[in-house]
This record gives structure tokens, C-alpha cells and sequence, in this order.
């Protein structure tokens, strides 16, 4: 009995002493539903900062470790799993990518004072007064504004025509689309809603032709981005297609074969950007997961190193001190090359850093130009 | 609307029958290294067992003696156990998938027609020809449309009852399976892929009339041609709440179906 009594004790005191030495971030994300794609990228880019920082001895001698839930790509099962991921008492949550999701769970985060690292980009996400959220890519009203410019100078439109996934990312996007246009007097002569896992998009590609706009404007997530794409092409639609990552990511290419080609726009991330970091992670991500990684896979990269770098910044694992550290900091890769280009959080948790013109071309997403930080 | 026909049984994964040979095809060239053709000559192979000879024996046979209700409910089970397999045991992300024929466009008179829907609506022609021939024009498809007709009638006078069902199971899987290879290079590879395609199939099937095959065709045709208009013409954001209209409309004054006929069932 006393035996038993002092291995039981062994292996509580052995159970606690290994759960000091790591440190708790959730990832909850989408891993199916209609978001799998973004999210298991997402996921997968995590995943691997993860491995490598626990490789060289963890942050501040503490291995991460990170459970992975499953949103679903639903609003409500996202609220659970991030309450879930609370009760287990994170340092930080990593996801979702859905805005509509981050939207109904980062208040739990607000509430619990728990960081979130979120991979939505819906313009509304960052201006609620949330002290907890922290961006990995452009909000919509960083990225919609040189898109504008782009309609407006490179491909000089008068007329566009839009169409949008009507979710919350959709919507947003549509709605400061719009705004962004009328700034420069460029006309919406057709504006469509799209549903989230849409399948059949021939009825939508017949009412764009009859539009007749001198661009169009793609803005839904990434599968339907790539069926919207084949039946585009099935019906010979012949006007520029122009759009954000979720339109130009490696992943919607290969959904979407050879019909992707000629697909143009604004990528906040890129995969395919012509900087020596990206590359080399590229590589190491094909290498480790035996696909070609979209955007969101920099984003959940990117946002794991920026909290490892935050937090060796304060010194010590104190959520509170790492929201207000990441508020207004700039990590440039110099200090940490994790982070693959200089990013700088405002104190909205907004991110700022450079961005890129692309076009597919080949089966291949090809920089045109690299455009500035805003802030610089 | 076959296997209704012929064995009473109402196939609530048959949006799932639809999604999973493409899954064979995938499975059968990233596993097995098949090319594409072998790959879809072996998922063809697979979805008749599966599908066909599997159904009917593991899940039609022992549970229909208790009613339809089990079977229905049964057949909900097996949509969800299919969908949650593949999205365990393959992906849970959309798949492309490779087009057996030419991507590419034709220009006929200025109005431009993909080689893809010619060959989609020649393959579904071809098999509606072809089943109506078999079905009416051959000793055993007449065979099947008598044990359709009255089973015990068709027993007494001779009809391999048990295997003419077989052949309406196996008939079923072909169909579904060739349906797959034809819609998943447009709408590409996915898990859910059948909750759209078996609700559209439903509603077609009652829309058209249940109780006969062409009346579940003009039901198709007739709701693609309204889903379509009233997403070009009028409301894309209405588009999925009028063919439900529709099916609220001939559920109340034509019951049987546009093209159906009227039956009466001692209850």
C-alpha cells in the first residue's frame, strides 16, 4: 500500500513537473466544413513553427504544446471549442480563419484575457475595442484600398462588377469593396451574393457576362473561389478576374487546374513572394507536409514566432503583458527570422507590412510587384 | 426512383453514392498508382460491390422486413458514416479532379458552349436511352419492371425476384458512379458534395413524380432550368429557396408529381 502510495506520488509530482515545462496554445480551426482549406493550412504552418521552436528547447525553456479542435467552419461549434480551449488555461489560442467565427468566439478570449491569433481578415474584427486580438494578415481595410488603386490605375476600369461569398468575410469585404470604388468614382454595375460551400456557380458566371463591367471583382473563400473559376472558364469569360489571396492562393490554383490562369489581384501574403525567407519555408513546409502551402499557412507560421518573440521580449509567460507588448510592436526578421518579413501590429492588434501584386500564370502564382508597408 | 420501383426502398445517401466513387477514383491512383482510366474501370468495379451488392445485402436486406421506417433512418446513418469516412480516411478539403475529356470551348453561332457540358448532357442521354431500352425493350428488364409492378405476381409466374432486385441495385451503382465521374471535375471532390446533390435528386425525383423515371428527369430538367433563371435573372440570393417552393407547390396540389401517377396503398 505504502508503495503504491509513493509511486502514485512520484508520478503525480513527475506529471506536474512535465506540465511546467510546456506551455498551452490551443489551435482551433477549420478543418472541415467549408474553411478546410484555409484553416488546415493554417493549422499546418503552426504545426511547424511549433516543432522547430520545441526542436531548440521550446520558448523560454518551455516546449509548446498545442491540441487541435475542429471549428468545423461553424460559428457556433467555434464558441465551444474556444471555451473549451480556455478551460484548459492557454497562453494563447491560435485561429480560427473564419472572421464569422472569430467574430462569436473572441469575446470569450476578451473576457478570459487570453491573446488570439487569428487568421480572419474581416475590416471589423479589430475595431471593436478587443485588447486580445491579434491579426496574421491585412484586415479588409488595409487590403481593399490597393486593390482600388489597382482597378483604378493598373487595369483603368470604369465598371466592375462584384462577386462576393455572403458570410461574414464575404460581406465585409464586399462592403468596403464598395466604399473603396465610389472613393474612386469607378461604377458596381453588378453585385452578387454567393453562398458559403456553393457548388454550382453557372447561373452567377451568366449574370457576370450579361453585366458586361470591365473587371470583375472575386471575393469568396478559397473552394469556391476555384469553382467559381472553372465555370468561369467553362463559360469563356473574358474579362479580367481580379481578387485577393483567397482567388490567387497556391491551393485554389491547383483546385482549380489551368482555369485559373490569368487570374490577377492583391495578396497580402504570398507563398510564391519573391523574398529568400518565404522560399526557403516553402521549401521546409513541402518538405514536412508534401503540399504546396497557401497563405494561411504563413499565418499560422508567422503568428506562433511573433508570440515566442513577444514573449522572450517580457521575459516571463503573463498573457496580459504579451497583449501589450504585441500592441505596437515591430519584429523584423533580423531579430527573429521566424517571422519572414518585418510585420508591425497597431494598437488594434492591425498588422502592417508589405504586400504584392500577383497573377497565375502556368499554374503558378507569379509576383508582379512588391508594394510598401502602409506605414512607411 | 429505381430501387423505389423495384424494392420500395428510399436511399437517403444517395447524395453520398454520388460523392464517394470519385473517392475511389483518387484513392485508386494516389494509393495504387492507377492511372486515371484503370483508376475509374476499378472505382466502377468498387461501387458496384460496394455500392450495389454491399447495400442491398448489408443494410436493404436485413432491415427492410422491418419497415421503411428503419430503412430511412438506416440509410441517414450510412450518408453520415460515408461523409465522415471520407473526410477521416482521405480529406477534408476540396479535391480536383481530372476531366476525362477536353476542358475546352466550343463557339457555336457566338454563344460559347464548353465541350464539358456537351459531354455531360451526351453521357446523361446515352444512359436514359439505355435504360429505357434495357428496361422495356429486354426479357429482364421487363422482368424488373414486373417484380416492380407486383413482386409476388412477378414470384409466381416465375421472375428471379431476389436477383432482378440485384440488378436494379447494381444498375443504381453504375449510374451513381458514372454521375460522379461526370460532376466531380466541375464541382470538384468533397466530402459534403452529397448533401447538395441528394437534396437537388429528392426534390427533382418529387417535383417530376416518384414512381416514374421520366417524370424524375423532366423534374430535373425542370429545376435546373428554374434554379438557374432565378439566379441570372432575378435573385441569386433566392436561388436554393425556389426549387423548395416548388416542391411545396406539387406537394399540395399534384402530390403524384408533375409527370407521376397516382397511387393508392392500403395503409
Amino acid at each position: 500500500m505504502k508503495r503504491s502510495l509513493v509511486a502514485m506520488s512520484l508520478a503525480l509530482a513527475a506529471g506536474v513537473a512535465g506540465a511546467q515545462q510546456t506551455v498551452n496554445m490551443p489551435i482551433v480551426i477549420e478543418l472541415s466544413g467549408a474553411g478546410a482549406v484555409s484553416g488546415t493550412n493554417f493549422r499546418d504552418g503552426a504545426v511547424l513553427a511549433i516543432e522547430e521552436i520545441n526542436a531548440k528547447g521550446g520558448i523560454l525553456g518551455r516546449k509548446i504544446n498545442a491540441p487541435q479542435s475542429d471549428t468545423q467552419s461553424n460559428p457556433g461549434t467555434s464558441r465551444a471549442q474556444v471555451q473549451k480551449a480556455i478551460d484548459s488555461d492557454p497562453y494563447v489560442i491560435l485561429g480560427p480563419v473564419f472572421s464569422g467565427s472569430v467574430k462569436v468566439n473572441m469575446i470569450l478570449c476578451q473576457q478570459a484575457e487570453v491573446p488570439q491569433i487569428t487568421g480572419a481578415e474581416a475590416a471589423d474584427i479589430t475595431q471593436a475595442g478587443n485588447p486580445y486580438i491579434f491579426r496574421t494578415s491585412f484586415g479588409q481595410q488595409m487590403s481593399m484600398p490597393k486593390i482600388a488603386n489597382y482597378m483604378r490605375d493598373g487595369l483603368k476600369a470604369k465598371t466592375v462588377a462584384v462577386l462576393w461569398v455572403n458570410n461574414d468575410f464575404g460581406k465585409g469585404g464586399r462592403d468596403t469593396f464598395v466604399k473603396e470604388m465610389a472613393a474612386r468614382s469607378i461604377k458596381v454595375v453588378s453585385d452578387i451574393s454567393t453562398e458559403s460551400g456553393q457548388v454550382d456557380f453557372a447561373a452567377d458566371v451568366v449574370k457576370l457576362k450579361g453585366a458586361n463591367a470591365d473587371a470583375i471583382f472575386v471575393y469568396t473563400n478559397e473552394e469556391e473561389s476555384a469553382r467559381f473559376l472553372r465555370e468561369a472558364r467553362k463559360q469563356g469569360i473574358a474579362k479580367p478576374l481580379i481578387g485577393e489571396t483567397t482567388l490567387l492562393g497556391q491551393k485554389v490554383i491547383d483546385m482549380a487546374g489551368p482555369s485559373a490562369n490569368g487570374a490577377k489581384g492583391h495578396v497580402g501574403l504570398s507563398a510564391d513572394a519573391p523574398l529568400p525567407a518565404i522560399t526557403q519555408w516553402k521549401e521546409k513546409f513541402v518538405k514536412r507536409f508534401g503540399y504546396v502551402p497557401d497563405h494561411n499557412g504563413i499565418k499560422g507560421y508567422t503568428g506562433v514566432y511573433a508570440v515566442k518573440y513577444a514573449t522572450q521580449k517580457i521575459g516571463k509567460f503573463d498573457r496580459k503583458e504579451l497583449a501589450k507588448a504585441l500592441h505596437g510592436m515591430t519584429i523584423k526578421p533580423e531579430e527573429e527570422p521566424g517571422i519572414l518579413m518585418e510585420t508591425t501590429w497597431d494598437a488594434n492588434g492591425d498588422i502592417d507590412r508589405i504586400s504584392f501584386l500577383a497573377e497565375v500564370v502556368d499554374g503558378k502564382q507569379k509576383i508582379v510587384q512588391t508594394l510598401p508597408k502602409l506605414g512607411k | 426512383m429505381l430501387l423505389w420501383q423495384t424494392s420500395q426502398t428510399i436511399n437517403f445517401a444517395q447524395g453520398e453514392f454520388v460523392m464517394i466513387p470519385a473517392f475511389f477514383v483518387l484513392g485508386a491512383m494516389k494509393f495504387g498508382g492507377l492511372s486515371f482510366p484503370l483508376a475509374i474501370a476499378v472505382a466502377l468495379v468498387i461501387s458496384l460491390l460496394v455500392l450495389g451488392l454491399l447495400f442491398k445485402r448489408a443494410v436493404v436486406d436485413p432491415i427492410l422486413p422491418h419497415g421503411m421506417l428503419p430503412l430511412v433512418i438506416s440509410t441517414i446513418a450510412l450518408a453520415i458514416l460515408m461523409k465522415e469516412s471520407v473526410k477521416e480516411f482521405y480529406a477534408a478539403d476540396a479535391q480536383p479532379f481530372p476531366a476525362a475529356w477536353a476542358t475546352t470551348n466550343l463557339d457555336l453561332g457566338g454563344a460559347v458552349v464548353s465541350v464539358q457540358n456537351l459531354v455531360i448532357i451526351g453521357v446523361a442521354v446515352v444512359a436514359v436511352i439505355a435504360l429505357q431500352w434495357f428496361l422495356g425493350g429486354t426479357k429482364t428488364g421487363r422482368q424488373m419492371q414486373a417484380t416492380a409492378q407486383n413482386p409476388t405476381l412477378a414470384r409466381v409466374l416465375g421472375i428471379p425476384v431476389g436477383r432482378m432486385v440485384l440488378y436494379t441495385f447494381l444498375i443504381n451503382a453504375a449510374l451513381v458512379a458514372v454521375a460522379s465521374f461526370l460532376v466531380s471535375p466541375i464541382y470538384l471532390a468533397k466530402f459534403t458534395n452529397g448533401e447538395t446533390l441528394g437534396l437537388v435528386a429528392f426534390v427533382a425525383a418529387i417535383v417530376g413524380g416518384f414512381n416514374q423515371v421520366r417524370g424524375a428527369i423532366a423534374g430535373g430538367l425542370l429545376l435546373g432550368i428554374v434554379d438557374n433563371f432565378v439566379a441570372a435573372y432575378w435573385s441569386a440570393q433566392y436561388r436554393a429557396a425556389i426549387p423548395l417552393f416548388l416542391l411545396i407547390a406539387v406537394i399540395l396540389w399534384r402530390p403524384q408529381g408533375l409527370f407521376g401517377r397516382a397511387e393508392e396503398r392500403t395503409v
